[in-house]
């Protein structure tokens, strides 16, 4: 990946800003940018989803197909999560094999939609040890402002409760597909609150410039029973004991007013 | 390996004997591999870990120099033979995101303004694997870096707290990653309140949280010390053969 330059004249006036408890884009340290939820946009995906977080804009597409299980969990449908740095969303994304970041945010999605159990995958066994349905939720930023992890998990999350299920019979073992549909079975609503650590203070959402001057990510996944599911730092920097605990408070918070977003209109 | 069925025995005892609060049993040894710049191995539990650092060294590709400071590159690697079912030798995703996570938890240690244009080299290759690893790898890093001269802030260690049977418990082994609730691994400098490397997954509370970060700091700092003596047993070491 290329890596993109800010000057440092720049570098100074957002550490400054943000000492001073505002950013350079006029939100307060723990707002977020304007967030647009538009689900059930592509017509030949069993479910989809963009999110608008700022300028930055994440579709994410679910796929369902009908494969074999995992041989350590034979009664258990699949959960895929891929992300593709989509090369027209940002000068740094280059075309070719997934790079290190866009590993690294499809498993942070990955993650928190598996370990808050957000979907039902033991509902999703056709015929245990030989078929199960798999999950494709591709995640594909479409322009790079900051902050792809939490557009592309709210993205995953409003595709995910989105999707819709052929209703099937067996037939000899084989699948016949009934008229209607049902949705997909979903159990929890995973949210990820992002944080920058810029001047040694902790900002909730960087976008694009901040993320180029902070020093360190810190990602924290809630589920709606407010338990922490998932945990991602990244970045070059370090956090304190207390500035990870005044995170993981934060997160709670913000995270109940995004879920709202996703699960209620 | 299939699911105990309790990760706790009648007294509050792991499945290998260990207190909730207590370490494997950790072995290392720094200055292993003569090729390389520094080199450390370590054992914990049945993790064996072997970590080399080449560097600074020239940049190649030479495009990826940066003129104000060194890059450092990492890869955490699995030995196919390490696991229970064979891995494939390729890199997987796993390993990508792990060599990623690990490089940031030791690149705010170390001084890389004192070498711009030169690359230093990290390779971490897991031996055998129980659980831990990416702690392990860390942990063996920072003992290789310190061997091959780099100037760091501090050591970096690392230490995972999780949840087994419902109870709180510290430096997870396989069968408790798998089987247990939660895992927390984390990674810090002791010396400056430093916490360098964070991740989780399952599910705790915000309370349990807390108190499995508290947990694996405490973890961290016990193999901190031994860290330290191990460094220092090198060149007691070689002190004894330049006497003999």
């Amino acid at each position: 990946m290329i890596s993109s330059i800010v000057s440092r004249v720049k570098q100074k006036q957002i550490a400054q800003l943000i000492a001073k408890g505002i950013r350079l884009d006029g939100r307060k340290l723990t707002d977020y940018r304007e967030i647009k939820i538009e689900a059930g946009i592509i017509e030949r995906a069993e479910g989809s989803a963009r999110v608008l977080l700022g300028k930055t804009q994440v579709l994410v597409g679910v796929k369902i197909e009908v494969g074999e299980p995992f041989p350590d969990v034979p009664d258990q449908g699949v959960l895929t999560v891929n992300a593709e740095l989509v090369p027209l969303a940002s000068p740094t994304f280059e075309p070719g094999p997934p790079d290190e970041n866009s590993i690294e945010l499809a498993r942070v999605v990955d993650r928190g939609i598996r370990e808050s159990k957000a979907i039902a995958l033991e509902e999703l066994c056709i015929k245990p040890g030989k078929k199960v349905f798999i999950i494709f939720i591709d995640v594909y930023v479409l322009n790079h402002d900051g902050n792809l992890i939490d557009a592309s998990g709210l993205a995953a999350l409003a595709a995910l409760l989105n999707t819709k299920m052929y209703n099937y019979e067996l037939e000899n073992d084989e699948i016949v597909r009934k008229p209607g549909y049902t949705p997909l079975p979903i159990r929890n609503h995973p949210v990820a609150v992002t944080f920058g650590k810029i001047n040694n203070q902790l900002v909730v959402d960087p976008w694009l410039e901040e993320e180029q001057v902070m020093d360190a990510r810190l990602t924290i996944t809630t589920d709606k029973n407010e338990n922490i599911c998932a945990i991602q730092k990244g970045g070059s920097g370090y956090f304190t004991t207390q500035q990870i605990l005044d995170a993981t408070k934060i997160a709670k918070e913000k995270a109940e007013e995004l879920r709202k977003l996703v699960v209620e209109p | 390996m299939s699911k105990p069925e309790k990760l706790l025995d009648k007294k509050g005892l792991r499945l290998d004997g260990r207190k909730l609060d207590e370490l494997r049993p950790i072995k290392m040894e720094v200055g292993v591999l003569n090729n390389a710049d520094g080199s450390a191995y370590l054992e914990q539990g049945k993790n064996k870990v072997l970590a080399a650092v080449y560097g600074p060294k020239e940049v190649h590709p030479k495009h990826l120099a940066l003129a104000d400071r060194a890059i450092l590159r990492c890869r955490y690697h699995m030995a196919p033979f390490s696991v229970e079912e064979r891995k494939s030798p390729a890199p997987s995703r796993r390993e990508i995101e792990l060599s990623k996570v690990i490089r940031e938890a030791l690149e705010p240690a170390v001084f890389l303004e004192y070498y711009p244009r030169t690359a230093i080299d990290i390779f971490i290759e897991i031996l055998q694997a129980d659980g831990g690893t990416r702690c392990a790898g860390i942990t063996t890093a920072a003992l290789a870096l310190a061997d091959a001269g780099v100037p760091m802030r501090d050591l970096v260690v690392a230490c995972a707290a999780g949840k087994v049977d419902g109870k709180l418990a510290l430096d997870l082994m396989d069968l408790e990653d798998k089987y247990g609730e939660a895992d927390v691994p984390l990674a810090m400098m002791p010396g400056i309140n430093a916490v360098t490397l964070l991740q989780m997954d399952g599910s705790l509370t915000l309370e349990e949280f807390q108190k499995a970060v508290k947990m694996a700091m405490e973890g961290c700092k016990q193999i901190y010390e031994m860290q330290k003596k191990a460094l220092k047993a090198k060149y007691v070491a070689i002190k004894e053969e330049i006497q003999e």
